[in-house]
């Protein structure tokens, strides 16, 4: 049987959110982990969700990041299991150095909770399998750490090896270097992203101007999975 | 610091037939402070009209209680921190938010939004031309005044985002009685299963946990300076917050409700736990015996009065039996809370405080719960009489175009999105309705089912005429409800007065209390919480009345839920008579710095018919857009719908049912119970609103196409035509002047 991990931190908030969306809309039997369960197995994939672990203290994600979950989640994205880190769970996978590149405050200083829109640049990964090459739509974002930075020749290694996987369009909400929203490990299996699309899961939203393509990304995830 | 007046002290010493100790004195002294005790309002508060046939608990606990259907409930509470937050906004303005959020899970449910209403004084001068209002003197007011919003913002984002709950709306208004002040109010609503609601059910021998932060020296003396005028900055009264800490309480919660662990539940507050063990052992009738030296403490040399009134934040008092103990302990373990058993419940009726093995305080529980309530005298303020008849004059504005820019510029109009968007409204996936698109905050509570949410308050009316300002209040908040496609379930309230040591404040009170009393009862609307925050002054003077009302409404269906902005090709109408009472508008008091007239007096029968109106046609699916006519008026409310919708409109000011004497007037009277709404089946709307007996309404105009521009006819002449980039421009000026500050 198919089986989704989603680890918790104390301050872990948007857990309940994922969970529901795993659960109740796609019937994936799931489990919230918490941080210090040293040994976990199998599990189809890992979401970690996003809100502020350990209160944001020292730096967002970076207590986290040494927890003894964060050790089994190593083991099996090195494995090449499915992880996608959403918001805190991205500063999370950057802390860990499953990703490239670090999470800084927003060049406004400001939290900002907004829709923006959002393109994919990558679509060879189980997350983003469903949508068209350079899809553009519609997500929430909710962070006042999110703007992507990485430094010259990083940005040349990713760019090469074709790991942005999600840009700003149009307007960057964070001063995020090239717009970066998402990146992935170099094997494209681990993902991070700032926007949140479990947010885009209620049916109701069509009716206020609003749109549910964001939830392609669960869907190209249970797709990948049920391979 | 001595905090009872004599006369108090004599009733202690009476009662207790010997003279209190020190320590005796600090704890009674925090309890009977204003802030907790309610000396002054109680016998007013105990008049509010509190039953109705959803009230599981009315006002007066920590939060009300509201029976939603299906086995669910929903709790709702409101409070302030002014003074904190005016002596330091950031920590003031969070620590507001944690103790709301605390009051809902000391009931067993889960706070699942929050909602905020603040005042603070001018940001800008109202024009932009004005040399007068530009001297250095104003120039440092303004400056002061966005620090406060900056600051006062910041804390309530930070604290709720980290915690998680959504801060989903509310309102905002901007007076220079706020000047060097502000007023902080945050609500929060609770949801959860009846049957998980805590029973606050205890007996002897059951035990006393303190979980949360360590008991430190902050906000020592809190209830006490915020029961006095602001004439110090004391920064040692105001608490530093924790919102982690808050969130593991929070989940500590939560699962011990699940194991049904928990007896009874009292967050840690105002006066800290003098007010906490007190108020808990008179409610529930038990005595306790605390040993103080268990109280997890930040300062070994902390002395037992610092530990009883300390105020330090994100703490709880959680009563269970003690064969529940190991699994609550093993709950708080995980979550890595510190906790302590406190004390014991006996059947003495006593609090009774131990340390060093020794008796140090002990005195009857009810009488520290329940200060003896004060006689205050009151007395009509002579403002109010002159200020109605006082002659006002006010040129007639020779570009109409200027003077509806210059009023969408008006923070208390204005766009907020720079204010909303620093609050996560979206986590929790309650939020479907996003802010700005409908009246009223609407969020999912189950299948199908819905509630409405609002604030409002408007200090300058309440100054005016705190009776029929207050009535305003009400019915703005209740046309928002039903703007937005609500049936109103409850009404909260929080009364903001200055020092009701003065008759005439304590008079502005007294009739604010007697419009929600006349209100409640008219419409059976009834009171499920409320709080009131007196003191409220500075050197300058007191703050304007400013009660703030909530309510409270259930939406059946999603097909319910009405938006505010309308769609090209909508026809507009107008439901009520415009009048021209201009006294404390916007109009007058913003635009031209002027305080007088006479206020516009809300007609209760009017009120409620055209409330009626609104939900019946919106019931048959007849309108697709609604939208509550208030601060700034007519020409204000269109002009909101114009720029939120991105749609020119077309209006003929000559169709508009009124009494004005001059346009000006009939653009900017805030005349209550008027709704304008828009439809796409003009001829079935027009054939339903003639049934309606006693009902006033006018079709005033089209919505015309995207981007077009907002224009107002008036004898055949073109009196408004404003380009939509230049009114967005004016409404975003907040944006535009917190960026660059």
């Amino acid at each position: 049987m198919l089986k989704i991990g989603i680890p918790i931190f104390p301050g872990s908030n948007c857990d309940r959110d994922i969970y529901h969306v795993l659960t109740n809309l796609y019937n994936i039997k799931t489990d919230l982990i918490w941080h210090k369960k040293d040994k976990i197995k199998n599990y189809n994939a890992i979401l970690i969700p996003g809100g502020f672990s350990f209160g944001d203290r020292l730096r967002a994600g970076i207590i986290a990041a040494h927890s003894p979950i964060i050790k089994e989640v190593k083991r099996l994205g090195n494995d090449g299991i499915p992880v996608l880190g959403i918001c805190n769970g991205f500063q999370i996978l950057v802390e860990c150095e499953l990703l490239p590149g670090s999470l800084i405050k927003n060049d406004h200083l400001l939290f900002s909770c907004k829709w923006i829109d959002l393109e994919v640049k990558n679509i060879d990964t189980p997350f983003t399998s469903a949508f068209k090459k350079n899809e553009i739509f519609k997500i929430p974002i909710a962070n006042g750490e999110g703007r992507f930075i990485l430094d010259e020749d990083q940005l040349k290694e990713v760019k090469k090896k074709n790991q942005i996987i999600f840009s700003y369009h149009n307007e960057d909400p964070n001063g995020s270097l090239d717009s970066i929203a998402g990146v992935s490990n170099d094997s494209g299996n681990i993902v991070g992203m700032m926007p949140h699309p479990e947010r885009t899961c209620q049916s109701e939203l069509k009716s206020f101007g609003l749109t549910n393509t964001a939830m392609k990304i669960f869907d190209s995830l249970i797709e990948y999975i049920k391979k | 610091m001595e905090t009872l007046t004599k006369p108090e002290l004599n009733h202690l010493k009476n009662v207790l037939q010997r003279e209190p100790n020190s320590l005796e004195k600090e704890i009674v002294g925090a309890q009977w402070s204003e802030h907790c005790s309610y000396k002054s309002s109680k016998k007013y508060i105990k008049l509010l009209p509190k039953k109705g046939e959803r009230i599981i608990q009315g006002a007066g606990y920590d939060a009300g209680v509201i029976d939603v259907g299906n086995g669910y409930v929903i709790t709702i509470h409101i409070e302030s921190h002014n003074h904190p937050s005016a002596v330091e906004p950031y920590g003031g303005a969070a620590t507001g938010v944690g103790g709301i959020i605390r009051d809902i899970i000391s009931m067993g449910t889960i706070p699942i939004v929050l909602l905020n209403a603040l005042r603070f004084g001018h940001i800008y001068p109202p024009l932009p031309s004005n040399i007068k209002v530009s001297s250095r003197k104003h120039n440092e007011l303004y400056s002061h005044s966005k620090w406060l919003l900056k600051n006062v913002v910041r804390g309530i984002s930070d604290y709720g985002n980290c915690i998680g709950i959504p801060t989903v709306g509310g309102e905002i208004e901007f007076d220079e009685s706020f000047a060097n002040y502000c007023l902080v109010d945050v609500a929060a609503i609770g949801f959860g299963k009846k049957k998980n609601l805590i029973k606050n059910i205890i007996q002897e021998g059951d035990i006393l946990i303190l979980a949360g932060s360590l008991t430190g020296r902050d906000g020592i003396h809190g209830a006490s300076f915020a029961s006095k005028k602001l004439a110090e900055e004391n920064r040692s009264a105001v608490q530093i917050p924790d919102p982690f800490m808050e969130k593991l309480l929070i989940e500590v919660t939560r699962e011990a409700i699940q194991k049904d662990i928990l007896k009874a539940v009292k967050d840690l507050g105002g006066g800290g736990l003098s007010c906490c063990l007190s108020e808990t052992s008179a409610n529930l009738n038990k005595g306790f015996d605390i040993d103080l030296d268990k109280v997890p403490v930040k300062y070994n040399e902390m002395e037992p009065p610092e530990i009883m009134i300390s105020e330090s934040q994100e703490r709880m008092l959680y009563i269970i039996s003690k064969n529940k103990f190991s699994s609550f302990a093993k709950i708080l373990k995980k979550y890595e809370v510190p906790f302590s058993q406190i004390g014991t419940v006996k059947n003495h009726n006593n609090l009774v405080i131990h340390k060093n093995g020794k008796t140090i305080a002990k005195m009857p529980s009810h009488l520290i719960a329940f200060a003896p309530l004060l006689n205050r005298r009151s007395k009509k303020p002579k403002h109010i009489h002159d200020l109605r008849i006082k002659k006002i004059s006010v040129g007639i504005p020779k570009n109409y175009n200027e003077t509806i820019l210059n009023m969408l510029a008006n923070p208390t109009i204005a766009f907020k999105n720079w204010i909303f968007e620093q609050f996560d409204h979206e986590i929790g996936l309650r939020t479907i309705v996003k802010p700005g698109i409908s009246d009223s905050a609407i969020i999912k509570l189950y299948d199908d089912k819905f509630l409405a949410a609002k604030l409002d308050g408007n200090s300058k009316l309440c100054y005016l005429d705190p009776y029929q300002g207050t009535l305003s209040c009400l019915s703005e908040a209740r046309a928002n409800i039903i703007s937005s496609g609500g049936k109103p379930i409850g009404i909260i309230d929080h009364l903001q007065f200055g020092n009701p040591e003065n008759p005439e404040i304590f008079w502005t009170f007294k009739q604010s209390i007697k419009a929600i009393i006349d209100f409640s009862h008219f419409n059976k609307i009834p009171i499920v919480g409320g709080k009131v925050s007196f003191y409220n002054e500075t050197k300058i003077g007191p703050i304007k009345p400013s009660p703030v009302i909530g309510m409270v409404g259930l939406l059946e269906s999603m097909t319910s839920i009405t938006k505010t902005n309308p769609s090209p090709g909508d026809t507009l109408y107008i439901l009520g008579t415009t009048l021209d009472n201009m006294g404390g508008s916007e109009y007058y008091q913003f635009l031209n710095g002027l305080t007088g007239g006479s206020v516009p007096k809300v007609d209760l029968g009017i009120d409620l018919n055209n409330s009626n109106v609104i939900l019946k046609i919106k019931k048959e699916n007849l309108i697709s857009c609604s939208h509550d006519c208030s601060k700034g008026g007519l020409s204000i409310a269109l002009a909101e719908m114009a720029i939120g919708s991105n749609c020119g409109i077309s209006i003929e000011l000559d169709k508009v049912p009124n009494n004005c004497k001059r346009l000006d007037y009939l653009l900017f009277s805030e005349t209550p119970s008027r709704f304008i709404i828009g439809t796409e089946n003009e001829e079935k709307l027009e054939k339903q609103l003639s049934n309606f007996k006693n009902l006033k309404y006018s079709r005033i105009g089209k919505v015309t196409n995207l981007m077009d521009d907002i224009m107002f006819v008036s004898n055949g002449k073109k009196i408004i035509n404003i380009k939509m980039e230049i009114a967005k421009k004016y409404f975003d000026k907040i944006s535009l002047v917190m960026e660059n500050y």
